[in-house]
């Protein structure tokens, strides 16, 4: 039987009284691109460093591929990592870079030299290696960061926001990028980001961190469609919340539910009714044109407001700005609501 | 905006040629003097021209004998600075307890503090130990001010030290003496030899604390004091100034071109 990339068995990071991570049992599978998603502070940064190594867990084990690494320094691990800084050492060049882990390891100077262009080609960074970090661009220094990780091939390659810094043209691009790299290379990535765009985009897996525990795992469409808890409703792409009295009304039962602003249809008289439906009637109390698509926000019985997106297919600014006060009929799929928990 | 930016006005000019002239006028006397004929007096201008005082200051050997303990202080006293300069900056930027500025403060205090402060105080907390004044009391004197020097200019590159390359060093498989080798010293090594020129520099040329340290033996600038009292052959004192006007301008100078360089290139890079 093969061991899972990395294991956590009730691993906790306390700071004093703060529980940065707390009891966090995870398992991350071999070659996946895992995705850590939260707010700051929510204890994702804290689990990448542990298994780092540059941070211990108060209490719980990690495993590498079986293997307990929990207390073992950071250069005794089979594990790199991208920096949110890149890192780079500005007093070499991009070469000395991307060799350093060989060098330290003492791998002679003809191999080394061998493998550094090998990666400088991965990232599209050939010819590069006798400029230093100062005369790169932030996307060329991301590269470098990458190439000199990747050169040691790790088991498992840690990434800490390493997009944050780029301007968004560039970090989609980078998304598309890191993520065929990563299929090239077959290695596990964990990637740590707050962007819930980013996480969505590159993932195989998702876990969604919220002050210091695991509120979620799963697909991104999972993640997406089948929100666990209201957090992740909320923080994964936008969330509308049925609760109380609107909930009963509309499936009959109490609780907490969550429907996505695009899944819910706008009709202005009843149309014909389907047992995979669920229906509510409701109050257009805010319009808002904003080109390629418009945002109501439409009150239904029982109190809550719910945001809906519609696409401007066929509809002018002038049609849909004539709807606000209009009493409407929302629709939308079973299936597309989800019963949530907290 | 009226007048080109790359001409000054002429009283701009003359100010700073008077400004120049203020400061480095005494040391041209001194350098003129130590060619002249007549051994007691300071008479200008000069009765004569001559070399003669070099040759009679190279078989002095009480100068000589002064000189080799200069400079002996001075190599020890900046190794110990830059050890010591390094693991105190180390300290005070990498961990954070209670009391770090203090500690920072009272590790600056000795080089704001008199020459005479730090003299009398050491002299009596030597002497009170029962230490013999040798050769390294002095070192000990001097190295309460040459370690400020190197431990403010190696916190000032720590500070601009991205602290990430560290972790990113032992995370690519080095040890802390590799990461130490490969990527602390290189990062700090322009400031520790700015640090360590000007604290040679220091030490070289300091009195007032060394009088308060010494035994017996007296350093270059104690015997150009004590020369100063008990004059003979008064333009070999001339001469050993000029000497150590010499010794002491280039390590300054390149000090000075050492650190405008890096932090031209740095920051850039961060």
């Amino acid at each position: 039987m093969t061991h899972p990339a990395i294991r956590f068995e009730k691993v906790s990071r306390h700071f004093g009284d703060i529980k940065a991570v707390d009891a966090v049992d995870l398992e991350i599978k071999d070659g996946e691109f895992f995705s850590m998603l939260g707010p700051s502070g929510s204890g994702k940064t804290t689990c990448l460093r542990m298994i780092a190594g540059f941070d211990r867990p108060t209490a719980g084990s990690i495993f590498l591929y079986g293997q307990e690494v929990s207390t073992l320094p950071p250069f005794e691990r089979d594990v790199n990592t991208v920096f949110q800084d890149y890192a780079l050492f500005p007093h070499m060049n991009v070469g000395a870079n991307v060799a350093y882990g060989l060098m330290i390891k003492g791998v002679a100077k003809e191999e080394r030299k061998k493998r550094v262009d090998e990666m400088l080609d991965l990232v599209q960074l050939r010819g590069f290696a006798d400029r230093k970090p100062s005369q790169l661009s932030g996307g060329q220094r991301q590269r470098v960061a990458l190439a000199r990780a990747l050169i040691n091939h790790p088991k498992v390659l840690l990434l800490d926001e390493p997009l944050g810094a780029l301007d968004l043209k560039l970090r989609q691009q980078m998304q598309i990028e890191l993520k065929s790299i990563q299929q090239r290379v077959g290695i596990t990535f964990i990637f740590v980001t707050h962007d819930q765009e980013e996480a969505l985009t590159m993932s195989d897996r998702i876990a969604v961190f919220n002050q210091g525990k695991i509120e979620q795992i799963g697909t991104p469409s999972d993640v997406y469609e089948r929100p666990a808890t209201s957090f992740v409703a909320g923080f994964v792409g936008t969330s509308n919340l049925i609760h109380g009295a609107s909930a009963k009304r509309i499936t009959g039962e109490e609780g907490t539910y969550s429907v996505r602003p695009e899944k819910i249809r706008l009709a202005y008289a009843a149309d014909s009714f389907s047992p995979k439906m669920i229906y509510a009637n409701g109050t257009v109390r805010d319009v808002i044109y904003l080109g390629l698509y418009t945002r109501y926000l439409v009150e239904i019985e029982g109190g809550d407001t719910l945001v809906i997106i519609e696409q401007n297919l066929r509809s002018t600014s002038m049609d849909v700005l004539k709807l606000r006060g209009q009493s409407v009929r929302l629709s939308w799929e079973k299936d597309h609501m989800t019963k949530v928990g907290g | 905006m009226h007048s080109k930016p790359d001409k000054a006005s002429w009283g701009l000019t003359l100010g700073a040629i008077g400004g120049l002239l203020f400061l480095h006028f005494p040391m041209f006397v001194i350098f003129l003097y130590s060619f002249t004929t007549d051994e007691a007096t300071y008479s200008f201008p000069l009765p004569g021209f001559t070399t003669k005082w070099f040759g009679v200051a190279m078989g002095r050997q009480d100068l000589w004998d002064a000189l080799m303990l200069s400079l002996q202080v001075a190599s020890v006293a900046t190794l110990a600075a830059l050890v010591l300069g390094t693991l105190a900056a180390a300290a005070v930027y990498r961990s954070d307890f209670f009391g770090r500025d203090a500690i920072s403060f009272l590790l600056v205090l000795p080089i704001a503090l008199p020459g005479i402060v730090t003299g009398i105080a050491l002299r009596s907390a030597i002497g009170s130990m029962e230490i013999p004044f040798s050769f390294w009391t002095i070192i000990i004197g001097h190295a309460t001010f040459c370690v400020v020097v190197v431990y403010n200019n190696v916190l000032a590159r720590f500070r601009r030290m991205s602290g990430t390359q560290i972790e990113a060093s032992m995370d690519l498989g080095a040890n802390s003496f590799q990461t130490f080798r490969y990527v602390v010293l290189p990062n700090i090594g322009t400031a520790l030899l700015a640090g360590g020129m000007l604290a040679f520099a220091l030490s070289f040329d300091e009195v007032i604390v060394t009088t308060f340290t010494a035994g017996q033996q007296s350093t270059l600038p104690i015997w150009i004091f004590s020369q100063l009292v008990r004059p003979r052959d008064r333009p070999v004192t001339n001469v050993v100034a000029t000497i150590v006007i010499l010794i002491t301008f280039l390590p300054i100078f390149f000090a000075q071109k050492i650190s405008a360089e890096s932090s031209e290139t740095e920051g850039g890079s961060k």
